[in-house]
């Protein structure tokens, strides 16, 4: 004799199973339409596959899983797609999701099917599949897809399959009949699980003594096999898995955990026919035995329902009676829902419709005070304190609810229905779990937020500072150009010179300088370097105009290469005051750090913080100023130099490029600052002359009038277009030259982009 | 029809606290027949007059609360401790014992804490123990059993008249077995039962009988799964042990015999009508063992070295003090669980 383990709790309400039991299994025929919800199953919705119109034939998939978790649909009988829309599902909370509805023909044609022969030559990747592609889920209320509670990992061993024919919840009878009826299916089906789950010890087959005649069916099916059908007392809620594997085997399945963590698979006795007739038939689930019951209804029974057949029309069938209930649930009278509507379709978890009169359910009377009488902890089968719990849900105290491990309540309403104070206590629980989840997603939300703010931030200050430095280190490269044109010169005047020793040192300086080894010089040394570069420069500026006087009045034959020299002391002088008065300025701004980056970083955050006080359109029209001073001084000495022909005229084209590119990015800007102030600009006339003020207002209603919202945002969106492409033939140009805008005209034109698609939206949600 | 929507589950069990209150009411008869039988109508009086002022005083400080009135007197629970009251006092206490013990219990112990469901503390057993700090003399006079002196006992009309006279003149009193056990300190065992006459062949003439009814009714009640044995029991267990442990073979400096304990003053009434309080006893299983023991020892402790002769009230007053404690720390292993969920000390 097998061991039968206890479960902790437990009640025992009336089971009332009788009443749909006194007639077999009676087909529920085609109604008029079959509506099939595109989520039957826990998991992602499956994606329609067929179009309004369609003709669709019985077993045709008209939805695909979609992802992993996630089950097929079928067309339970032959018709016409008529519409794929938002219906009311059966659903606690009476959601809306969206269906396929069919029209049926009443003709019932099969498409066709592919059986197999032999299935234990099938692989087991194969046989999956085809579990997977008849849409079967778990049929015991759950609906998990059965292909993936079945995909069990290689490394893990499976020494027990357990088949759930417990059905431990009251008035359902509908696996009672099917193992009274069909019992050579279920074990067919069996085989089938066994083939593909290879149990290393055992198959049981767990039912409750309550149903003797589904037993002995059972038994006599699976004579001279290895499944064992277990008998054990009736207690609510054997049926629940978890509790049905600690019967079974003694063993419990870790918090959290699946039965696979402990070498257990579960199925359910109706989702093993499923399967037998998926593999052997080739048919998918378009049907399922579905018990009509309660006081309400006149002709109790069981029916072969196809899925997706509207509530009204089955209950029709069991001869409900509207008028003496008020609560229609689907599920047994402990876990399962209300519905608003009976307009609802059955689905593949729909085992039971229970339509109880007043009487025999009765509305639940008000809750009175918790005595802590402790019935319900008697009653929990996962030995938790349900009044505890209790306290804390109305308290809030979410942290000790999920220490009093809130989460491994099964909801199976045993708590509540022992409860003498008529305290809804599953529901309390069940808004607690709701609650903390969200609070948990939240979390999640802003912790990830924070995250990316972080990043974003560092991001933003390693650019800046990358590209302050590459900016320097530009400009050191351009100097070192300029100073290595100018170095042969000095080599010769250092050759030139008569004492051998300090030429040798100043080659020595020079090669340094070149090499870029030269030692860190101080902001005085600097300094005193440059001026007297401007001194030098000054002097030698003053000897070539006085030579070139000379060889001018003399009509010397020397006289172009003298000029070319006095060009060329000319321009050195002006560099080189200008060096000096750049030094002169940095050093006054900010004091120097010695980093050049930091330095620069430094004026830049100064230059920043003296404009802060400026509007954006003083700024950028100080900015247009500045820069078209520079770019006309810089342009100046561009065609200086080209004229004399010097190497610095590179140097010079490139940053009078560039400056022309910033010219023209902050003119843009600057427009763009005009054009979004302009109605401010026009509302602020006002202390000009009335007249003129009003004047003006008016010709700007007029001219807002005239254009249409369509045409406004077909203006907007053409100007942006123009912009963006504007910008981008920027950007490649400044790609290409290697100029420092780079960076600001790639944000210019991400920003660019980004309005664009904002505007295009705006507009093609308009148009 | 409209169809309603409500949370499952949609059955409910039988039980309800009306229910419940009802049982216990009727697990009380056994007990206060025999002390009818045994000591008068006094106990009967008791009842009566504590069960109209619980109720009167309820719907008063309901009406205060703004509390629907009917709704909560039905749930039965101040009649409970009204009777739970009547019974522990001495049989035909004077009425304002009964008004005082009432006010304390139902209005004091229970609504001021906030109510049904809301009382840390046993309402009857703080009514009880106000009276007896605050009237030792009127506490103490138990009227004697039958058998004893004139071989009467309490009759209806004596009983009104004592519980409304302005003395207690005509009462015939005498001192209960625990009282005689705890003055004793030069006799055995043996001698003292032979001397006194309250003694019977289990504990006290009377005492033993009504013990007995009120286990009979406890027993019915566990039967009715009204309330787990694990309180109840483990009580009387430790109860007997340490009475049995300190027996000393019935020597002069005895505490009694384990039998004469369990069937002596409050005992079983304890055992099975106020450590099962739900509201202000340990919930888990675990917790009310340890609950029900450390009650037990309490009652032993007190009764022997104690200045009381009887220590119900006071063991599980402390006790209910401890219970929230009790059920910090045991809390069930959850199924799927390894360990039972360690709580942080620090919460």
């Amino acid at each position: 004799m097998r061991k039968i383990f206890d479960i902790h709790g437990g009640v025992h309400p009336p089971e009332n199973k009788v009443q749909s039991l006194s007639r077999g299994i009676e087909s529920a025929g085609i109604p008029p339409v079959l509506v099939h919800p595109l989520s039957q199953h826990i998991g992602a919705p499956a994606t329609p596959i067929v179009e309004v119109g369609q003709r669709v034939l019985k077993g045709q998939m008209i939805a695909d899983a979609k992802g992993f978790v996630s089950a097929p649909v079928h067309a339970s009988s032959s018709g016409t797609v008529s519409t794929i829309e938002h219906r009311e599902i059966p659903h606690p909370s009476g959601l809306l999701a969206r269906c396929i509805v069919i029209d049926t023909d009443g003709k019932d044609e099969w498409i066709e099917l592919d059986p197999v022969e032999d299935y234990t030559a099938l692989e087991k990747a194969d046989l999956l599949h085809r579990i997977r592609d008849a849409g079967i889920a778990g049929m015991g209320g759950a609906g998990f897809p059965s292909a993936v509670k079945l995909s069990t990992r290689d490394d893990v061993v499976i020494d027990t399959l357990i088949i759930n024919g417990t059905e431990c919840e009251p008035y359902i009878t509908a696996d009672d009949i099917l193992m009274r009826e069909r019992a050579d299916q279920i074990i067919a089906g069996v085989k089938i699980l066994q083939h593909l789950i290879q149990p290393t010890k055992q198959t049981l087959i767990g039912v409750e003594d309550n149903k003797p005649e589904g037993i002995a069916a059972l038994r006599a099916a699976a004579e001279g096999s290895n499944i064992e059908v277990v008998v054990f007392p009736t207690k609510y809620p054997s049926g629940g898995e978890k509790q049905l594997i600690q019967i079974l085997t003694g063993r419990e399945v870790p918090s959290g955990g699946l039965p696979a963590d402990i070498g257990v698979v579960c199925q359910n006795i109706g989702t093993t026919v499923a399967i037998h007739r998926a593999v052997q038939y080739g048919e998918p689930l378009i049907s399922r035995i579905t018990t009509v019951t309660g006081e309400a209804c006149s002709a109790p029974g069981n029916f072969e329902v196809l899925l997706g057949t509207p509530v009204d029309y089955l209950l029709k069938l069991g001869g409900f009676q509207q008028d003496q209930c008020i609560r229609l649930v689907m599920g047994g009278p402990m876990m399962g829902f209300t519905l608003r509507d009976t307009a609802v379709p059955v689905v593949k978890t729909t085992n039971c419709l229970l339509a109880p009169t007043q009487k025999e359910l009765p509305p639940p009377p008000p809750a009175q005070a918790c005595i802590r009488c402790g019935m319900c902890a008697e009653a929990c089968p996962v030995s938790l304190l349900p009044q505890q719990m209790y306290w804390f849900a109305r308290g809030k105290e979410y942290e000790k609810l999920e220490e009093h491990n809130l989460f491994d309540c099964i909801e199976c309403g045993a708590c509540s229905y022992a409860c003498p104070s008529n305290i809804p206590l599953v529901q309390y629980y069940r808004a607690s779990k709701a609650e903390i989840r969200k609070q948990q997603q939240e979390k999640v939300k802003s912790e990830h937020a924070k995250a990316r703010f972080e990043a974003r931030q560092i991001r933003i200050e390693r650019e800046e500072a990358e590209k302050e430095a590459r900016r320097k280190a530009r400009q050191e490269a351009a100097k070192k150009k300029a100073a290595a044109g100018k170095d042969p010169i000095k080599a010769a005047q250092a050759k030139a010179a008569p004492a051998a020793d300090p030429a040798q040192a100043a080659i020595e300086k020079a090669m340094a300088k070149r090499s870029g080894n030269a030692p860190e010089e101080t902001n005085e040394e600097k300094l005193a370097r440059l001026k007297k570069a401007v001194e030098t420069a000054e002097k030698r500026l003053e000897s070539a105009t006085a030579k070139l006087k000379e060889a001018e009045a003399a009509d010397a034959p020397n006289l172009g290469a003298l000029q070319t020299a006095h060009e060329r002391m000319t321009e050195k002088f002006a560099k080189a005051k200008e060096e000096l008065q750049q030094f002169e300025q940095a050093s006054t701004e900010a004091p120097s750090t010695g980093d050049p980056a930091a330095d620069a970083i430094a004026r830049a955050q100064a230059a920043r913080a003296k404009n802060a006080d400026k509007s954006p359109r003083e700024k950028a029209e100080e900015q247009v100023a500045s820069l078209e001073k520079r770019l006309s001084k810089s342009e100046q000495k561009l065609a200086e130099a080209k004229e004399s022909g010097s190497e610095t005229a590179e140097v010079l084209e490139q940053s009078t490029a560039k400056l022309r590119d910033k010219l023209d990015a902050a003119r843009a800007e600057l427009a763009q600052l005009s054009e979004s102030e302009a109605p401010v600009a026009a509302a602020a006339s006002t202390n000009d002359p009335a007249q003129l003020a009003i004047e003006k207002a008016m010709a700007a209603r007029e001219a807002a009038a005239k254009l249409s919202p369509e045409d406004k945002a077909k203006k907007a969106l053409e100007s942006l277009e123009a912009r963006v492409e504007k910008t981008r033939t920027k950007l490649a140009e400044a790609e290409e030259s290697g100029a420092d805008t780079v960076d600001v005209l790639r944000d210019t034109l991400a920003k660019l982009e980004d309005k664009l698609a904002e505007a295009r939206k705006e507009a093609g949600v308009e148009g | 029809m409209a169809l309603i929507t409500v949370s499952s589950p949609h059955a409910h069990g039988p039980m309800s606290t009306a229910t419940v209150m009802r049982l216990v009411l009727l697990a009380t008869l056994p007990g206060v027949f025999a002390l009818t039988y045994f000591f008068g109508f006094g106990t009967l009086t008791n009842i009566l007059f504590a069960a109209l002022l619980a109720l009167g005083m309820e719907a008063a400080i309901l009406k205060i609360r703004k509390r629907p009135i009917g709704f909560y007197l039905n749930d039965g629970s101040a009649l409970v401790t009204a009777i739970l009251l009547g019974i522990a006092l001495p049989p035909a206490s004077p009425w304002w014992i009964l008004a005082v013990g009432i006010l304390f219990s139902i209005v004091f112990a229970k609504h001021l804490y906030g109510g049904m469901g809301y009382n840390p503390f046993n309402p009857a057993m703080v009514g009880y123990v106000v009276l007896l700090i605050s009237f030792p003399v009127q506490m103490t006079s138990w009227v004697a059993p039958i058998g004893n002196f004139d071989g009467s006992v309490l009759g209806p009309i004596d009983a009104l008249v004592r519980t409304f006279s302005a003395s207690s003149v005509d009462a015939v009193t005498a001192a209960t077995p625990l009282d005689v056990l705890k003055q004793n300190n030069s006799l055995l065992i043996e001698d003292l039962w032979a001397s006194n006459s309250q003694f019977g062949s289990l504990a006290g003439v009377g005492w033993e009988w009504a013990n007995v009814g009120f286990l009979l009714g406890g027993l019915f009640l566990l039967y009715k799964r009204v309330f787990t044995w694990h309180a109840p029991i483990s009580m009387l267990i430790a109860l007997t042990l340490l009475s049995a442990i300190f027996y000393d073979g019935g020597s002069s400096a005895s505490g009694g015999s384990p039998m004469f304990h369990l069937f002596s003053g409050a005992t079983m009434l304890g055992a099975f009508f106020i450590v099962t309080d739900p509201v202000t006893s340990a919930v888990s299983n675990k917790g009310r063992i340890i609950y029900g023991a450390c009650i037990g020892v309490l009652i032993y402790l007190i009764r022997v070295w104690g200045n009381y002769p009887d220590a119900v009230a006071f063991s599980v007053l402390l006790m209910n003090f401890a219970a929230p404690l009790l059920d910090h720390y045991t809390q069930p292993r959850t199924y799927g669980h390894k360990k039972k969920t360690l709580q942080k000390e620090t919460d």
